[in-house]
């Protein structure tokens, strides 16, 4: 066999090995409800905002502290606590995900997405909204 | 019903040209691909005349819908709703050319007009190819022209018209009913532009993508007409082009981190971001092909990967179409497009069908051919170039495969229906094993420029090679050593290996610069080869450094003990500023001097004043926020850095907050005597002495009043302390005020009287105010060495040029 073969077969093998043991590493999308039969493990929510309950943010006081309630398509309800400053549109966003785990029946949060309803989009719905938006 | 004041006669020219520049690019493709076939000299010159006429039919229709729609948009033809969603009349105009690039179909029109440009340079400078690279940059023309058709076929939408008018794009829409439905306001103004891209990174970062991304096309085209017709000599034709293309799209690439860096609020130039990602690992391969083509020219090996590479490079450019545009990244990716949902399926199919019509045909020519394809049976010399040039290519490609596996989760997700999600750290799972590579690379890119092709005698090689082997590991070792890098946050062995890194690179950077003074005499223009690899390496040392030492300087540690009992808290990075407090951040004290609102650019500028505690040096950044539009609330950060030769100070508004509320709260009064203390909600005060005409305060009082002060020590929950010295001044029964106040804190404090003299009870007013207080909250890092890798992409750049005139210049002498 040649050198060249030798070492591309060892590369290879390391390449595989890399991605095997990346999976391994991996996290999963979760409902709130399957989150929290999973507490400590690091998840990834998909949820909305509960517009319903407030959203706790004073910079004055702390800016690095942030707890809002996330509710999922399922209607189950999670405190968050997010140690870091309130992502500037969050408010309006459509879904957020959330990454982080569940400590004591609240959602620790590391690091949240947000998917705003009309970033690069044309969606109907919102263009409606941004035109009746001139109305006013 | 009538519609006041529409044009309806550029979208009617512009629907128009887009069939047209279909139909004439597939008349071009079937001709092109007739005259390649075609043995009769003839017979092909004919059909070789009638595709260049359908190709300059498809060119001129391709910018000439380009200039429309820049027409409609820079006169506001709100009635398009490409024009009304992309633009507004108080963008400025310099940012109009971004509009374009905004939509989906702008941004398949620019890659349309590359196409247009690189396809007349080949048919101008590559005679002998001409047939078979036109026939592929037609084809793919073809695709691309189907993206922006917009007709119905069997009521599915192929392709997004960026002519239509809103009214047919959105009928169920109310204010259709309105005849004058343009001057209604919103509709006036127009959508605007994503606030994001109101950038000028954003006017000449997509071209230069879009241009690299276009030109892989040309060493995909050579590998298609090397294997349809059985002709090999096309590697040394496709060299200086895989050379172009490799610089354009690496530049793309870094003005895009140069973008992310300059006004994305993420913290960084790179993120491992799937779009990043995606146009990276073209990147990767066609790096891989370049140095096996040049491999071939020079030793006979090689020859197949070569076309592997380069068919695979193109492949991936269009799968990365797929990943960013089709939505599918959603969930992972901050910045890829979605789109709209009624056409999720027809788009979606019709970006897979992009990919497949060029990948599985290439294949299957491929692997048909593979046996034809000449290659060497004899066994390369360790010490030989090609050697390890291969070996490094195939690192490349591996690496490659290993980020679009990991960038592909989402694709998984749909296929097998899981729902995997990416790890904890996703920048840790791509850095901990890209760095392996770049260990690698560095130490390659170091040595095997040194060896010869096929055999280099042994002390010949061992004799050039010690000089810059020992600096360079004086250099790393002074790096390690002084450089104060200790990344020990993932552990030693991660640690380890960004020493190990620093000395490939630095390797890597010496070795290369050594090469053109020994070996090529400081012959420059023949050094474009070494040139590319210093600024490669250099590059490899500024993101190594920049990333490892990397440091928050906006370090909240007051605030973060007093309110959170939880043991390990997360990193609390953002420092809150109130206006015209001077506040404590490590190394610098910091204030929010003032903001100011730029009309123009509708901005507010924060001036944000630094003094550095030790050395006194002081200056100003001026962070901006942009209020964010398209129907989403707040606003959006702008950074700004202070350029150090050797490091940056970059720093972003968080969030902030303005005073706009009147001010209804009230005083309440507490009776207190010297030593009591008070509670208010955030904190508690403490009256310390009562002065009576203090000197210190003279000029607050006239001769003949006498005044009264406090000495009031406010202690916050966060454990600032404040001092404030209410008082008042007497004078015939008469009693003024003299109020004070601490901003941060909100607070208004006011001595009221004297209750008691002999027991020396007084009374005080305490006002907790809610709308005093202007204040932002800050992030800060330091970058150290960031101008490194901004330098090294330079100089990489500089040295493909260099390459590509040296090619270029020989194939010229070997023609004559």
């Amino acid at each position: 066999m040649k050198k060249t073969h030798i070492i591309m077969l060892v590369l290879i093998a390391a390449a595989i090995t890399v991605l095997i043991s990346y999976t391994g590493n991996l996290t999963t999308y979760e409902t709130i409800a399957s989150a929290k039969q999973k507490p400590g493990k690091f998840v990834n929510l998909i949820a909305k905002i509960d517009k319903s309950q407030p959203v706790n943010y004073n910079a004055v006081k702390d800016p690095n502290y942030l707890s809002f309630v996330a509710v999922d398509t399922l209607g189950n309800t999670v405190k968050v606590i997010y140690h870091n400053t309130k992502p500037t549109d969050m408010e309006k966003s459509e879904r957020i995900v959330l990454k982080g785990k569940i400590v004591n029946n609240q959602f620790e949060c590391k690091d949240i997405l947000l998917k705003c309803p009309s970033k690069y989009k044309d969606d109907e719905k919102q263009v409606e909204k941004n035109v009746q938006a001139s109305a006013n | 019903m009538h519609y006041n004041g529409e044009h309806l006669l550029q979208g009617q020219l512009g629907h128009f040209l887009a069939v047209l520049s279909l139909a004439s690019s597939l008349v071009a493709t079937i001709s092109f691909y007739k005259a390649n076939k075609a043995n009769n000299p003839i017979e092909k010159s004919s059909w070789l005349k009638y595709a260049r006429i359908s190709f300059l039919i498809e060119t001129v229709a391709v910018f000439s819908i380009f200039a429309i729609l820049y027409y409609l948009v820079a006169n506001h033809y709100h009635e398009y709703f490409f024009a009304w969603n992309h633009s507004s009349r108080s963008l400025q105009p310099k940012y109009l050319l971004a509009c374009i690039w905004e939509d989906q179909s702008g941004s398949f029109l620019l890659w349309n007009m590359w196409h247009c440009v690189l396809g007349w340079i080949i048919i101008w400078k590559q005679k002998k190819w001409e047939a078979p690279l036109l026939t592929v940059i037609n084809f793919a023309q073809f695709c691309l022209a189907t993206m922006l058709l917009g007709v119905y076929i069997f009521n599915v939408k192929i392709g997004n018209e960026p002519f239509i008018l809103w009214r047919n794009h959105m009928p169920d829409l109310p204010l259709f009913t309105n005849p004058d439905y343009l001057q209604l306001p919103r509709v006036f103004e127009g959508n605007d532009l994503n606030t994001l891209l109101q950038n000028y990174w954003m006017v000449i970062h997509p071209p230069i993508l879009f241009l690299g991304f276009a030109s892989t096309i040309i060493p995909f085209g050579f590998a298609y007409a090397g294997l349809v017709n059985k002709d090999h000599s096309w590697v040394k034709s496709s060299l200086p082009w895989a050379g172009f293309s490799a610089a354009v799209l690496g530049t793309g690439i870094m003005m895009g981190a140069a973008w992310a860096y300059e006004s994305l609020s993420f913290g960084g130039y790179w993120a491992w971001d799937p779009v990043e990602n995606a146009s990276l690992v073209p990147w990767l391969t066609l790096i891989a092909g370049l140095h096996t083509n040049i491999i071939y020219k020079s030793t006979g090996y090689s020859l197949r990967s070569t076309y592997f590479f380069y068919i695979i490079s193109f492949v991936l450019v269009l799968y990365s179409t797929f990943l960013t545009r089709s939505g599918i990244l959603g969930d992972t990716s901050v910045h890829a497009f979605t789109i709209d949902d009624k056409n999720v399926v027809a788009f979606y199919s019709q970006l897979i069908g992009f990919v497949l019509v060029f990948f599985i045909p290439a294949m299957w020519l491929f692997f048909r051919n593979y046996k034809t394809i000449p290659s060497i049976q004899k066994e390369e010399s360790s010490y030989s170039r090609e050697f390890w040039m291969f070996i490094g290519s195939l690192v490349f490609f591996l690496s490659a495969i290993v980020i679009i596996f990991k960038t592909s989760t989402p694709v998984f997700n749909k296929v097998f229906k899981t729902n995997i999600a990416p790890p904890e750290d996703p920048e840790l799972a791509y850095n901990q094993i890209q760095i392996f590579v770049a260990i690698i690379i560095g130490l390659l890119t170091a040595v095997t420029q040194y060896l010869r092709y096929k055999d280099t005698p042994k002390n010949v090689f061992s004799k050039k090679i010690i000089l810059p082997t020992v600096i360079s590991f004086l250099v790393s070792i002074a790096i390690s050593v002084f450089g104060n890098i200790q990344y020990d946050k993932h552990g030693i062995v991660f640690l380890g290996a960004i020493h190990v890194a620093i000395f490939a690179a630095v390797y890597g950077v010496i070795a290369n610069a050594s090469y053109i003074w020994l070996v090529l005499k400081g012959k420059i223009k023949a050094a474009g080869a070494s040139v590319a690899h210093v600024g490669f390496a250099l590059c490899l040392i500024g993101i190594l450094i920049s990333s490892s030492k990397k440091t928050v300087l906006s370090w909240n540690t007051t605030g973060v003990a007093m309110f959170k009992q939880e043991k390990n808290e997360n990193p609390a990075e953002n420092i809150t500023l109130f206006k015209g407090i001077a506040t404590d951040m490590g190394k610098y004290m910091v204030t929010y001097a003032k903001d100011t609102f730029n009309a123009g650019e509708r901005k507010r500028f924060y001036e944000i004043h630094f003094e550095n505690k030790k050395t006194k040096e002081t200056f100003n950044l001026y962070p901006d926020v942009i209020k964010n539009n398209k129907g989403v609330e707040g606003f959006a950060a702008n950074p700004a850095s202070k350029h150090y030769w050797n490091k940056d100070i970059f720093v972003y508004i968080s969030s902030f907050q303005q005073n706009k509320k009147d001010d209804t709260a009230h005083f309440q009064n507490h009776e207190l005597k010297v030593g009591d203390t008070i509670f208010y909600s955030s904190g508690f005060i403490v009256l310390k002495s009562v002065d009576v005409n203090p000197v210190a305060k003279k000029d607050k009082y006239a001769a003949d009043e006498s005044a009264l002060f406090l000495n009031l020590d406010i202690v916050a929950k966060d454990g600032r302390r404040y001092i404030a010295t209410p008082g008042i001044a007497l004078k015939n029964n008469q009693v003024r005020e003299m109020p004070d106040s601490v901003v941060s804190q909100s607070l208004v404090l006011k001595f009221n009287n004297v209750i008691n003299g002999d027991a020396g009870k007084l009374e005080i007013g305490v006002k907790e105010s809610s709308s005093i207080t202007d204040l932002v909250t800050l992030k800060v890092y330091e970058f150290p060495m960031i101008n490194v890798l901004w330098i090294g992409v330079v100089i990489m750049v500089i040295g493909f040029i260099l390459s590509i005139i040296q090619r270029n210049r020989k194939s010229a002498l070997t023609a004559v």
